[in-house]
């Protein structure tokens, strides 16, 4: 769905998200990565379940919360990506804790 | 009520039976209660920039700890917790709207022997009142409270349960409240602030900026504004704000089955924490210091909420009497005048709209309320002539 309007030059790092490999350009936001690889939806909403994913991109919207390296509701676009980043998409409510 | 609007003026005019000045909780729920007695009633609201307490609560119907110098209070709290869910019963009836009361039982976490002690102490004298309601409360050590909440943090070393201590949804509560009241016979004026309050003929006139209200029967319900309303009216009333801040978080699974004090799970999901006092003057804005302090606490009493992400932050303004006991009060030079002032306006919510407003629709307020009356400020009344 989305496609990069340039191929970008520089180095790859490799994420995981849900467990699946995904392979995103250093520099990216999180949200950028996830939108690339064609993960449109990183959550469900705590109060009807419906899905929400990246949307304004610039850290307002506060739809794109996932769980980043075991820390959950982070928002996914004001965040770099980093090698070895563990994201998990969040269902309904989070459990507290956890 | 009968409505009409001069084209001169663009003012309307409006009678009732009753005119509730405040449109926040407590006066809702007055209302609501007047509505119930088939008063025809008219609610004189401020707009939305009012300082509104209503804003600003711990949505607990809490009994515990309450009415120490004063146990004709406890045993007004312990009635309005015995009536609450037949006053949410009968808001689902009217409006299908779940306010989500529940009754689980309320505890009050203590972080070290002496804040333990206080608390022990502060309840024994509390039931040793001549008078005092009797119900049931205990002091449990943390063997005990780890049984009830597995998550407490290492520091927690005991606290206090009430089994009758519960909370309720207090946004869905408001809700339901309009909800219910508009309907025949009720008009609810936003934007209409009472300047000033004429009694002309056994008629009450309430002018504000837009408009006048006749009404046979008034009660001040408006918070903070009683202190400058009741004057009118031949009442005292001398309240201050006192700033309380409120922190809370996104939501969560359930985790939470007790109501405490300072922190609390709304059935939504919605972590709200914050206890704090602050005699502030009329600054409601919150203040990183006291937010950083309510976090800790609440962190220390359950670590798992360190990994939960604010939402927002807020301040708001209680409506606190002198001796922090409610003031209810009818007018002896203006029969019909009645006043209303507490900072407990979702606990006592059920007494405000199933007791108190059918006194009010009667038009005299029960023996057993006069304790609440402004006169036990006077000097006059401690000396014995």
């Amino acid at each position: 769905m989305f496609r990069r309007l340039s191929q970008p030059e520089g180095a790859t790092v490799r994420l995981t998200v849900d467990g699946w490999p995904v392979t995103a350009s250093a520099g990216d936001n999180v949200a950028a990565a996830l939108l690339e690889a064609g993960f449109l939806t990183c959550r469900t909403t705590p109060v009807s379940g419906a899905p929400r994913g990246p949307f304004c991109m610039m850290g307002v919207c506060f739809e794109c919360l996932v769980r980043i390296d075991g820390v959950g509701s982070r928002q996914a676009c004001l965040t770099p990506v980093r090698d070895g980043m563990l994201l998990e998409t969040q269902q309904g409510k989070r459990e507290a804790g956890r | 009520m009968a409505s009409n609007t001069s084209p001169q003026s663009g003012h309307s005019h409006f009678e009732a039976d009753v005119a509730v000045i405040g449109g926040g909780l407590l006066g809702s729920a007055i209302a609501w209660g007047l509505a119930r007695e088939r008063q025809r009633v008219t609610i004189l609201d401020e707009g939305d920039a009012a300082f509104r307490p209503s804003r600003g609560n711990a949505a607990l119907v809490w009994v515990q700890g309450k009415g120490l110098g004063m146990p004709e209070y406890a045993a007004w709290t312990y009635r309005s917790s015995e009536s609450w869910s037949r006053f949410a019963a009968l808001l689902k009836e009217e409006t299908g709207i779940d306010v989500g009361f529940q009754r689980p039982g309320g505890i009050d976490l203590c972080l070290s022997e002496a804040e333990l002690a206080a608390c022990a102490d502060g309840l024994k004298r509390l039931h040793n009142q001549p008078h005092m309601v009797n119900y049931p409360h205990e002091i449990l050590d943390r063997t005990a409270i780890e049984k009830m909440l597995p998550q407490i943090g290492p520091e927690v070393v005991g606290g206090s349960f009430c089994p009758l201590d519960g909370h309720c949804n207090v946004l869905r509560l408001l809700r339901a409240l309009q909800a219910s009241l508009a309907r025949p016979g009720v008009t609810y004026l936003a934007n209409h602030a009472v300047e000033r309050i004429e009694r002309q003929g056994g008629v009450f006139r309430l002018m504000t900026p837009h408009g006048i209200c006749e009404a046979e029967k008034v009660v001040l319900a408006a918070g903070h504004a009683n202190a400058r309303l009741a004057p009118m009216v031949g009442l005292s009333v001398s309240v201050r704000p006192q700033r309380g801040q409120i922190i809370v978080t996104e939501r969560v699974r359930p985790f939470l089955h007790y109501a405490m004090s300072g922190i609390g799970q709304t059935d939504d999901g919605s972590v709200l924490l914050g206890t704090s006092v602050e005699e502030a003057g009329w600054d409601d804005h919150v203040t990183t210091p006291v937010l950083a302090a309510i976090a800790d606490r609440a962190v220390r009493k359950l670590p798992l909420l360190g990994a939960l992400r604010v939402v927002r932050s807020w301040a708001a303004l209680r409506v606190m009497t002198t001796d922090g006991f409610p003031i209810y009060d009818q007018s002896l030079s203006h029969p019909g005048a009645f006043s209303a002032s507490c900072h407990s306006g979702v606990t006592l919510a059920a007494n405000h709209a199933l007791a108190l407003a059918p006194m009010i629709a009667a038009g005299n307020l029960a023996a057993d309320l006069h304790v609440f009356s402004a006169r036990r400020f006077d000097v006059s009344q401690a000396i014995p002539a």
